[in-house]
């Protein structure tokens, strides 16, 4: 591992405090990650990435700032990569999926408040993530009302721009999104200083629809009866991809695949046979949150799906390729982001369908509806959401948790016992 | 053969044996789930039953369940008390469990788990919250429930228990009567414990298991929260390690 101290202390970074974060990571990844057997050598990327998590990148984001870019951080994937690129800056996902973080986040917002929020506030308040330090400008959205508070307090340390995202999805809430993502093209524009050409933005949307392919493919082959590939370990990719260099990203993914695919002509599975398939669904599970991961592969159970942010909603769906007028392609970029199915909107009936229909692609024995404490939306989701799969048919297990470490003994006695229920 | 049902909650700690030798034993958990699984193979020694031995099949659950070393199977509490509800109430029914930690709802149908609920982290609802009003009262749980039998239901709004336990001392403070305090602290529990119930569609019978399964008077106001009988069960404390015992035997085919 390089030395980043120096990166770090230039990004007015609490050194101290870092240390203890840097001093833990490596024990928890080591304990949920290189205690798995027989998994994919394509995952030695993802290991060093992880392991230098805030060093390689950062630094090649400081590099890229050297040389008069700019990097846009990001809280959510409505909000539109493509632009961001397409101006020659750089996004990177900002989302807190650490305790660490928390108490920072106390600190200034309500207790209850959910975990995401007060992690992304206390890393950045805190000064102990080099990503939060380096962003040069934040764009938050209005997805919950907790987000459209914390913004008002980030955005008194760091430029923050908010993109208004609708709450209903009717002809005129498109059209609105598409508003908001012409007036973000001019707001990255003028930060930049680059024009976004139609030429530009079409390289960006085959760039970062090329990221969604490969998650695709990734997805697709978890589909498969012998499970080539953990569910821990497609989350880390799954959460890698929000941050790490869009082209690479695609690149080792692909090549992962690769390996993948071979696996299954063999018949090579990660699990035994007759291992109950979870689908998780619900709230996002932001590095390096993978707690009921980590519980449901230790308890008898394989994860097979993640309907999440860090998930489906992240790369279904692709952008239009064909257009060629920038009006065209921000209709299209519109179009595309207004097919995720998140809680804030309403109705939402459309997430239920996507959920009933992974669970058949990925031929889910059970779903576990996971809610980060406090987020209202979908914790109030939940009661329709587990209503559908009970009418269908669908185990269903609910399961409200933090970042915390305090209740994992309870959830790994929900999460056994619903697998022994499948089992029978 | 030897069939034993070790059921170590945070509270109490149950054991049932079944086959050659029939026999059954609670005692408190402590403050080390080690030691009083130490204890409960020195117990079981006393009565003939090694649990070391080729002809004895241990079933350890319970939330100390990984501290039982010589268990052959570890089974979750949901599952064991499912099977040992289903002993008490036939193969469709519902086990409300109130436990010293946690309180679970299990519905079992032809005999298996379909479904199941457990309280959140927090103690409300739970044996742990009435253990601690008693001690607030100075009296026995035995006494809490005598005392709120005649007494009118104070309201305790509080779904925390250290809150809850500032509303007592208030009570306590304005000079109210012992009796209802005591109904209101009963009171409460079972609201908590019907409303978690009642998120889940009770059928078939309904059966109250854990440490307060055999309280007429519990499963009397129980049973107005909910709008349907729960039955009170004799040996319902025993039902997890009853559970365990029997899926024991039933693993060993």
């Amino acid at each position: 591992m390089a030395d980043y101290r120096k990166m770090w202390e230039e990004l007015g970074m609490d050194l101290e405090t870092h240390d203890q974060l840097c001093a833990v990571l490596p024990q928890a990844f080591g304990d949920v990650y290189l205690s798995q057997e027989n998994r994919p050598e394509g995952m030695d990327y993802y290991n060093m990435v992880v392991a230098d998590i805030h060093g390689i990148r950062p630094a090649e984001l400081i590099e890229h700032q050297k040389k008069g870019g700019k990097v846009f951080g990001t809280f959510c994937v409505y909000v539109p990569d493509e632009i961001v690129f397409a101006a020659g800056a750089i996004a990177t996902g900002l989302c807190g999926g650490s305790q660490f973080w928390v108490p920072g986040g106390e600190k200034v917002l309500p207790t209850n408040t959910c975990p995401l929020i007060k992690a992304s506030v206390g890393a950045r308040l805190d000064r102990t993530c080099p990503f939060f330090r380096i962003a040069d400008m934040y764009v938050g959205e209005t997805t919950c009302d907790g987000k459209k508070k914390a913004w008002e307090i980030l955005g008194e340390d760091v430029p923050i721009h908010i993109m208004d995202l609708p709450q209903m999805k009717r002809a005129k809430d498109i059209k609105a999104w598409a508003e908001e993502i012409e007036a973000f093209k001019k707001v990255v524009e003028d930060f930049t200083g680059n024009e976004i050409t139609a030429e530009k933005l079409a390289g960006s949307i085959k760039l970062i629809n090329g990221k969604r392919r490969a998650l695709e493919r990734l997805y697709e082959l978890r589909k498969n009866e012998n499970l080539p590939i953990s569910g821990c370990d497609a989350l880390l990719i799954s959460q890698i991809a929000f941050y790490d260099d869009p082209g690479r990203f695609t690149q080792m993914t692909n090549a992962l695949c690769e390996e993948l695919e071979q696996r299954v002509k063999d018949g090579v599975s990660v699990v035994p046979a007759g291992t109950k398939r979870i689908l998780l669904t619900g709230t996002p599970l932001a590095i390096p949150n993978w707690k009921l991961h980590n519980i449901v592969e230790t308890s008898g159970g394989a994860v097979v799906c993640e309907e999440m942010c860090t998930g489906t909603r992240y790369f279904e769906h692709l952008v239009d390729e064909s257009k060629t007028e920038v009006t065209d392609q921000i209709n299209a970029l519109a179009d595309r982001y207004m097919n995720i199915n998140c809680a804030c909107f309403t109705p939402n009936a459309r997430r239920i369908d996507d959920i009933l229909r992974l669970a058949k692609e990925y031929k889910a024995d059970g779903i576990i509806d996971v809610n980060l404490k406090f987020c209202n939306l979908y914790d109030t989701e939940g009661y329709l959401v587990e209503r559908a799969l009970k009418e269908a048919g669908i185990p269903v297990l609910g399961i409200e948790t933090d970042y915390t470490d305090s209740d994992a003994q309870q959830l790994r006695t929900r999460v056994s016992a619903f697998i022994e229920m499948l089992n029978n | 053969m030897d069939y034993v049902g070790i059921d170590i909650g945070s509270t109490a700690s149950k054991v049932v044996a079944r086959g050659k030798k029939e026999l059954e034993f609670v005692l408190p958990t402590g403050w080390s789930s080690k030691e009083t699984t130490h204890t409960i193979k020195e117990k079981l020694k006393e009565n003939d039953i090694d649990v070391l031995s080729e002809d004895t099949r241990v079933v350890a659950t319970g939330y100390g369940r990984v501290a039982v070393d010589f268990a052959d199977y570890v089974i979750t509490e949901i599952t064991c008390h499912a099977r040992g509800g289903r002993e008490m109430a036939g193969d469709h029914c519902s086990i409300i469990d109130v436990g010293g930690q946690d309180t679970k709802v299990i519905l079992v149908e032809n005999g298996m788990v379909q479904d199941f609920l457990m309280n959140d982290k927090c103690s409300a609802g739970t044996g742990k919250f009435l253990e601690i009003m008693a001690n607030r009262l100075g009296v026995t749980l035995q006494e809490l429930f005598d005392m709120a039998d005649t007494g009118t239901v104070l309201p305790i709004s509080s779904l925390c228990t250290v809150f809850a336990e500032s509303e007592v001392i208030n009570y306590i403070g304005e000079g109210r009567k012992r009796e209802d305090i005591a109904a209101g602290v009963v009171d409460s529990v079972a609201a908590k414990v019907a409303q978690l119930s009642q998120k889940k569609s009770l059928a078939g019978r309904i059966i109250l298991t854990g440490g307060l399964s055999n309280s007429q008077y519990f499963t009397r106001i129980l049973s107005e929260k909910i709008g349907r009988e729960v039955e009170p069960t004799e040996r319902g404390r025993y039902a997890g390690a009853l559970g365990a015992a029997l899926l024991a035997e039933e693993k060993s085919r």
